[in-house]
């Protein structure tokens, strides 16, 4: 039996065609997910060019002539306690926030996932340690934690991501070593090994990629809590320190007025929603999409 | 001619995604005689599960659509009943087996609790003593100590958790069962016992049976008649004999006899069916099996073979067919010159 | 056709495989086992679930870690090695898997499925090199090169277990455990990979160890056959010579249980063996087929039958065989 095959033809063959394709088409199917996904989509475009929709200095800007206005033609959310235009805050807070979240969930994510490969795939000492520390760690209820460090080390930019990468890492130990737990009986792992694959490098080869879905899933569902979240962190004044707009210090702002003025609630509220909401739908809808492609 | 328990007529069933239309059952035609067994043969994708399941009205309700066909059981169309009707033809009438005992048993109920169940669902006027020995007597009967019923699956083995399985489909002594590949996950030795204590209770209780199974050597020890099926169709229906011992014989059945390794034979390669069943979204436009047939003919590509009959055996390919004979004779012909080369 | 030396390519001595249980129970997966196959020869293992042939297998892969006993790849002793020695060792010993739908990455193609030995060892220096040999490897197992780029669920059982094939070989092994390669697969498509694997075979003079429960399998495939039951190994013979004279009552059980497709067969009663096939947890001395056996006299529960030769080539391990192979039940 003679094996003979050109080179050109191979490379030409091998070409890395992705899966991506077929989940795209998942996802478009369901309604829900797509409606999540646009809305999202306008959410964080908006966001994303709030500087350039609106300068930064209009968000701060103090005119207390202007207190409590309600919603007109020159500003279309009307104005909050101190006379700051609302939908520049909205934007500019959102910016904020949504970076924090977004930059919050990856790292939380990153050394959650890594813990929790670590502990799944060698068990035994490692794991246990591990597990036992997470246990500790989590006995102290997090938005307490969070506060504490946040108190301590001072509200900035850093400080509050540092906050909240401690606060949500540990979702995804537990989820992780559990995806690797039962992922590392499989044929496949014993197959790698057979070939002279370590640890590490079946925990990233086979391992972390066969575990992504339910690791996409989950990340989406906490970037819209981590907003929530940190929404939670600034009403409690723990935010960016003030004059910075933010959702939940905007809610906190804008108790006082409820009744007189709702429209200074109603603005970061519905925002908090519809981002949050948009993300768990989406989130839905990619859970969905990356089920496995083996049961159809 | 003996009486039948079961008709099937051209049944059509296909799944239907979003994406595609699988063409699982393309218009078969099945008989099970009364009192005796019915071996379904065939490989994966062939469609004896979906004719099992088409049976028992369980396809999964949304990707299975039955488009065409009857199934009279004792006389009445299944496909015409009311759910009301069919649900209590089901386990009372026609009871089914399926392959995996593992997962057909619930693992926090007793078997006794199980089989008890499946007694009352059906016999709602039995008091609770008589439900007992009733699950005591049909343990003894599939070779458990009764005293057993208060056990959980986990506590028994694969063979003995089949005999449950088994045990539970007869407890309301139905007139067909139907099992799908009952010993395909249990070990040989232990395949022996259960196919033994069927082949028994079948005897003693009189039941009819449809069994589908891949194994030949199952059909030849436990069948009276057999139905070949390819990628959805009967191609080859006749007694045991008729298959076994018959010299005609569809190719796709010779094909399979060939690729056994047999205990007896010493030939150091086994002839393979080459190729794979067709794609059921797909079907060639003249005989099915046309693409991997070595009789193949341009006769075979473009018509669809009949059903020849020839007193008990019945088979679908032009070679039996006398309207054609000429063609095809010409291709076997050729075939078995290339043979002896 | 590579002619057949002489050489033992695999032995074992003794092999042991004890799991231990929660609770403190035991359970002797395997247990002392002594083989020797020669370069080019095919040697079959037989028994049902829980024999043990799974874990010999895998024992001898050194993917699971034998508590006991030795093992010689070429003469060498290969049970401790670590490391680079064990990297290397990975090139010449490979494995097959039963389940073509579990043994391959669903989210590799199916190029760089058979690749991925290749760029673990770093065989060839660059990627494109890889990949060409793993197209050659496409080739020599009848996988169309069309097929590269698609995933292994687009693709049927018989397909995929090429790819198991492929990969198998691309580190140009000179041994391989087939642990059940056809048992998943269509009765048409076994024949086929059977055929391949011979092929193959005789192609590039590889050595196999054939394990499965299918004896009729066994039997195109083997040049010998060793029996197992509870970890233990009950009979060995060359392949015709263990069909056409059995001599351990487990091995003629299991011969007269396949269903066969005589069907003359039908009326005569067949013997059946009684009671399960369970798991060697806590074994006793005594041989571990005497509560099945109906010849089990009182010795075979109390002492441990010896393994010996009884014609050239033929072992046994049962009391009431006697030396000369004479069956004495």
């Amino acid at each position: 039996m003679e094996a003979s095959l050109n080179t050109q033809k191979t490379t030409e063959v091998y070409k890395k065609q992705s899966q991506f394709k077929e989940i795209v088409r998942r996802f478009s199917k369901s309604k829900s997910a797509v409606i999540g996904l646009i809305l999202f989509g306008i959410v964080a475009v908006v966001l994303l060019l709030a500087d350039v929709i609106v300068p930064y200095a209009e968000a701060t800007t103090v005119h207390p002539e202007l207190k409590n206005l309600v919603p007109n033609k020159d500003h279309i959310f009307g104005c909050d306690s101190y006379g700051r235009d609302i939908f520049a805050r909205i934007l500019h807070g959102g910016k904020t926030s949504l970076g924090i979240a977004l930059l919050g969930t990856l790292c939380s994510c990153v050394v959650g996932c890594l813990l929790g490969a670590v502990a799944g795939y060698y068990g035994g000492k490692v794991d246990t340690v591990i597990m036992r520390g997470l246990d500790i760690f989590m006995s102290v209820p997090d938005l307490l934690f969070t506060m504490a460090v946040v108190y301590a080390l001072g509200a900035n930019f850093i400080n509050l991501l540092i906050a909240l990468t401690l606060a949500f890492f540990t979702n995804y130990v537990r989820l992780v070593r559990s995806q690797v737990l039962n992922l590392a009986e499989k044929d496949y792992v014993e197959a790698a090994r057979a070939g002279g694959a370590g640890g590490l490098r079946i925990i990233f080869t086979h391992i972390i990629p066969n575990a992504m879905g339910v690791i996409i899933v989950n990340t989406t569902l906490n970037v819209a809590k981590i907003i929530i979240y940190e929404s939670t962190l600034s009403f409690l004044g723990l935010g960016m320190p003030p004059p910075a707009p933010e959702w939940g210090q905007m809610l906190s702002e804008a108790r006082e007025y409820m009744r007189s003025a709702p429209h200074l609630l109603a603005f970061p509220a519905l925002s908090i929603v519809i981002t949050a909401c948009a993300i768990n739908l989406m989130g839905d809808g990619l859970r969905d999409a990356l089920d496995p492609h083996l049961k159809s | 001619m003996l009486e039948k328990i079961l008709k099937i007529k051209d049944l059509r069933v296909i799944y239907k995604t979003d994406l595609e239309t699988v063409n699982a059952v393309n218009g078969i035609n099945l008989e099970v005689e009364k009192g005796g067994t019915l071996g379904l043969v065939g490989e994966t994708g062939a469609g004896k599960t979906t004719t099992a399941l088409s049976i028992m009205r369980l396809l999964p309700s949304n990707t299975g659509r039955i488009l065409n066909g009857e199934i009279i059981f004792e006389g009445e169309d299944i496909l015409k009943m009311e759910e009301d009707k069919v649900r209590h033809v089901r386990g009372d009438k026609i009871a089914m087996v399926f392959q995996d005992p593992m997962t057909s048993l619930n693992p926090v109920q007793t078997i006794g609790a199980q089989i008890a169940e499946a007694i009352r669902l059906h016999n709602e006027n039995m008091d609770e003593k008589e439900v007992q020995e009733r699950v005591e007597h049909i343990l003894s009967l599939v070779g458990i100590i009764p005293q057993r019923k208060h056990d959980y699956p986990h506590q028994f083995s694969g063979g003995m958790k089949q005999r449950v399985v088994i045990a539970i489909a007869l407890s309301c002594e139905p007139d067909l069962l139907i099992a799908d590949e009952p010993t395909t996950a249990l070990d040989v030795t232990i395949q022996a016992q259960v196919l033994a204590m069927i082949r028994d209770l079948r005897d003693r209780l009189g039941t009819s049976m449809l069994m589908i199974t891949h194994d030949l050597g199952i059909v030849a020890q436990t069948c009276d008649n057999v139905a070949v099926m390819y990628a959805g169709e009967v191609i080859e229906f006749g007694t045991v004999e008729d298959i076994f011992k018959g010299e005609k014989h569809h190719p796709y059945t010779e094909g399979l006899f060939g690729s056994i390794p047999n205990l007896k034979s010493r030939a150091a390669r086994l002839n393979p069916i080459q190729g794979l069943m067709p794609d059921p979204t797909k079907l060639p436009e003249g005989c099915y099996f046309a693409p991997r047939c070595k009789y193949c003919t341009e006769l075979c590509n473009k018509t669809r073979p009949e059903v020849i009959v020839s007193g008990t055996h019945k088979i679908a390919c032009h070679m039996y067919n006398s309207k054609y004979e000429n063609e095809m004779k010409q291709s076997v012909a050729k075939h078995a010159k290339k043979k002896e080369e | 056709m590579i002619e057949k030396e002489n050489k033992v390519l695999i032995q074992t001595e003794g092999l042991e495989k004890i799991f231990s249980l929660k609770g403190g129970a035991k359970l002797h997966a395997v247990d002392g086992i002594d083989l020797k196959i020669l370069k080019g020869e095919t040697l079959g293992v037989v028994g049902e679930s829980g024999c043990g042939k799974s874990t010999l297998g895998r024992s001898i892969l050194r993917l699971i870690e034998p508590t006991g006993g030795k093992i010689f790849y070429d003469g060498k002793d290969i049970t401790k090695i670590k490391g680079g020695e064990m990297r290397e060792l990975r090139r010449n010993i490979q494995i097959i898997f039963q389940d073509p739908y579990a043994s391959i990455d669903p989210r590799k193609s199916v190029i760089e499925a058979i690749a991925e030995y290749m760029i673990i060892q770093k065989t060839y220096k660059s990627k494109k090199e890889i990949f060409n040999r793993a197209a050659e490897l496409m080739d020599l197992v009848g996988l169309a090169i069309r097929y590269a780029n698609l995933y292994p669920h687009e693709l049927d059982g018989g397909r995929r277990q090429r790819i198991g094939i492929a990969r198998a070989l691309s580190l140009n092994p000179n041994f391989i455990v087939c642990d059940e390669p056809v048992s998943a697969l269509d009765v048409s498509i076994q024949a086929q990979i059977l055929n391949l694997l011979m092929d193959l075979q005789d192609a590039l003079g590889l050595t196999y160890m054939f394990v499965t429960h299918d004896l009729s399998v066994v039997k195109h495939i083997s040049d010998n056959i060793m029996v197992m039951y509870l970890g233990k190994c009950v009979e060995y013979a060359r392949s015709d010579e263990l069909f056409e004279n059995p001599l351990h009552p487990y091995t003629k059980a299991l011969l007269s249980a396949i269903p066969k497709l005589d069907l003359d067969a039908r009326s005569k009663q067949i013997k059946l063996i009684q009671g399960e096939v369970s798991s060697p947890i806590n074994v006793k001395l005594g041989c571990r087929f005497s509560k099945r056996c109906e010849y089990c006299e009182e010795r075979c529960s109390e002492e441990n039958p010896p393994y010996i030769e009884v014609t050239p080539g033929h072992f046994v391990a049962c009391f009431k065989v006697d030396e000369g192979g004479k069956i004495l039940y």
